[in-house]
């Protein structure tokens, strides 16, 4: 007889929010799968054997309602490397650890950051309308853009995303500055050729493009605002790929209302999606992708397989790849 | 300019010659005669045809530069009076193909020496003519080649990505919670150049920070030191290129040769998971087979900077199609180059009428 498989709660497959056929495969080679649907359907019967939740795209949330479901849960996956949604000295309270899926998303993470970055700089976004547009009858010639290939690119954050992104803007001989809570190598500075800038407020004044790569903590919280971004060149663009709240919104639609600095290209928001009346929607200087950073068939698949790992391993007792531990500094 | 309205006055009053003897004698006469001769000197620089400033011609900020060296006329204003102007004009400024130095613009430019393109493509230009008429032509090589590499990368990442698409989903007044497309991998795919000239090793290069795998195809290979620095390998065979690669980039300038480069059986090759990207020129490819191809799936998208024509009918299929990303040719649309091309056009245009050696001059084959 087969040996039962250990069961595992996801949100759901397909819909908005859930796992593509492919990836929900993959889990259940390897686990009983059960939908939030199902589960709520009879959860004194079903919640008892769940000792996965995996969580996609922050779902299903692991509030403490759910979680008081759920009294043999061993473990918390999250897909992605971001886990400020996560309450994790509460969860391992319960007795469950937690992993995310580091790594495996810097690569396409980094090459969103990119293509924000270019499609700003250079107006696909607008180009593509015009020339789609029924009405156009002429090629623009005054549809402009700023210059990528040896500009200054200011990275907030050189972690492993900031790292990549600087190694991908080498290839455009942009001039590179980061700023980092401490200060990489010279080893890692000389591959990328990247200067630190120890002063945010240095890095702000000279980046023709600012991308904010950094996790969201309370240190980070709001880290670009009104003063930040009153620093930056007027002709200079913001890319954010971190998290929607590491910008204060309400300063980024002055600014660029204000022609306080040139564009805004954002993979990130706060609350995501943006209620439909915000006045980011409206303005024409501002590219919003609905968090994509990581939506590549293969990234996906990478993530799902890394999910499994990390399961499989706090299931069975041994040591999880990459359990979040708890650090000095709350990561919340 | 109070000096010149003393003179104008005192013309009136007396006459031509009268006013002279007067203004000889006066102590405006220097002052007179130093704005005269500005003005003469001004009316010395050699003439230069261009399209027009705005519209489908130069952004205002550039025409500070043209006017450096040259008297510059629009053709609009050229053609009030051709007879008139035309015998002046000593060289010509051709921006995106206008004006068109057809037969009978040329004839009417008598003393014209140099036909000066702005951008490196000539294929516009009939070179064997113009040349024939001892006239010189000149392009912009090497000014171009950073922009447009940056846009064939911007093209690449924005159809991998599905950019366009996320962004109407994101700001879409209407709907929230829809689902983006899943876009296709970047770092570590195949990125095949067709073309590898002064853009396509740019192109290269960027490539290269995303870890892609470099092939490229050229009339002739390049140097081990040029393959190496960007890890890039030749493929003698196209066919080779097509079948690897996860996107196929263009950047091949128009010629006979190139002409339908990319048709039915070129598409059949590729993967139906590849993404065709052209920044060099719309008749390379067959837009006919393109647009069967995005159909049936044969290739995944394309990202096209140039289409033919330029703008393509209103009805055109290309534009309905879910997978495709057009940009109206702004390869090199970007202050910082425009004002280099631009000024690299002048030199070559003043070298050409002082004599010198040309930077860019383009032989009839």
């Amino acid at each position: 007889m087969a040996e039962e498989k250990t069961w595992a709660l996801v949100s759901e497959v397909g819909g908005e929010h859930g796992y593509l056929e492919e990836l929900a495969d993959i889990l259940k080679q390897h686990f009983r799968i059960i939908c939030y649907r199902e589960l709520l359907e009879d959860p004194v019967l079903h919640g008892p054997k769940i000792q996965v939740l995996f969580m996609w795209k922050y779902c299903p949330a692991a509030e403490p309602l759910l979680l008081g479901l759920l009294p043999s849960l061993k473990v918390v996956v999250s897909g992605g490397v971001g886990i400020d949604h996560l309450d994790v000295p509460f969860i391992n309270s319960l007795g469950a650890k937690v992993a995310n899926t580091p790594g495996v998303v810097s690569d396409s993470t980094a090459d969103l950051t990119m293509g924000l970055l270019l499609a700003s700089a250079r107006k696909i976004l607008d180009g593509h309308q015009i020339a789609i547009d029924p009405k156009t009858m002429h090629i623009p010639q005054s549809l402009m853009g700023v210059e990528v290939t040896g500009s200054t690119l200011g990275i907030i954050g050189m972690g492993e995303i900031g790292y990549k992104i600087a190694q991908r803007s080498n290839g455009f001989e942009m001039k590179i500055l980061y700023h980092n809570r401490t200060r990489r190598n010279v080893e890692d500075e000389q591959a990328v050729r990247a200067s630190y800038c120890e002063s945010l407020d240095d890095l702000l004044r000279q980046s023709d493009f600012v991308v904010i790569a950094v996790k969201l903590t309370s240190d980070t919280t709001g880290l670009v605002g009104h003063r930040e971004l009153s620093l930056m060149k007027p002709t200079a663009t913001l890319v954010n790929i971190s998290r929607g709240q590491v910008v204060d919104q309400d300063a980024l639609v002055k600014a660029l209302q204000s022609g306080s600095i040139r564009a805004a290209a954002l993979d990130v928001t706060h609350p995501e999606p943006l209620p439909r009346d915000h006045p980011l929607l409206g303005l024409p200087n501002v590219l919003i992708t609905p968090h994509i950073g990581i939506s590549t068939y293969n990234t996906a698949r990478r993530i799902v397989e890394k999910m499994v790992e990390n399961a499989l391993a706090a299931v069975k007792g041994l040591p999880v790849p990459n359990e979040v531990k708890l650090q000095l500094h709350n990561q919340c | 300019m109070q000096s010149v309205c003393y003179v104008r006055c005192v013309r009136r009053l007396w006459g031509p010659a009268q006013a002279s003897q007067i203004l000889n004698v006066t102590n405006m006469h220097r002052s007179v005669r130093q704005l005269q001769h500005k003005k003469v000197m001004e009316d010395n620089k050699p003439w230069a045809l261009i399209s027009e400033v705005g519209g489908q011609g130069y952004i205002e900020e550039v025409t500070d530069i043209m006017k450096q060296h040259f008297q510059i006329i629009c053709h609009k204003d050229f053609l009030q009076n051709p007879l008139l102007h035309g015998p002046k004009i000593q060289a010509m400024f051709v921006w995106n193909a206008l004006p068109a130095p057809k037969p009978a613009l040329l004839s009417s430019l008598p003393s014209l020496k140099v036909v000066a393109n702005g951008g490196v493509g000539i294929d516009h230009l009939d070179v064997s003519y113009i040349t024939s008429l001892g006239v010189k032509v000149t392009n912009t090589p090497g000014v171009v080649s950073d922009a447009t590499a940056d846009i064939a990368m911007g093209l690449l990442l924005a159809s991998a990505r599905n950019i366009v698409e996320g962004h109407q989903i994101a700001v879409n007044p209407n709907t929230m919670h829809t689902q983006c497309q899943m876009g296709v991998e970047v770092t570590g795919s195949t990125l095949g150049i067709i073309g590898m000239g002064h853009i396509g090793c740019k192109i290269a290069q960027r490539g290269k920070g995303f870890d892609m795998k470099i092939v490229y195809h050229n009339r002739s290979r390049r140097s081990v030191e040029d393959e190496q620095a960007v890890g890039a390998s030749y493929h003698d065979n196209m066919d080779d290129l097509l079948k690897a690669s996860d996107f196929v980039v263009l950047a091949v300038n128009l010629t006979p040769e190139t002409t339908g480069l990319i048709s039915h059986r070129e598409l059949s090759l590729m993967k139906p998971t590849a993404t065709l990207v052209n920044i060099s020129r719309g008749l390379v490819v067959d837009q006919d087979a393109l647009v069967k191809a995005l159909q049936s799936g044969t290739i995944r998208a394309a990202a096209l900077d140039v289409t033919h024509p330029e703008p393509l009918p209103r009805d055109h299929p290309l534009l309905g199609l879910p997978n495709v990303l057009i940009t109206p040719h702004v390869g090199t649309n970007t202050y910082t180059t425009t004002r280099r091309m631009v000024q690299r056009m002048v030199e070559n245009a003043v070298a050409a009428l002082k004599g010198q050696t040309i930077p860019n001059e383009v032989k009839p084959k």
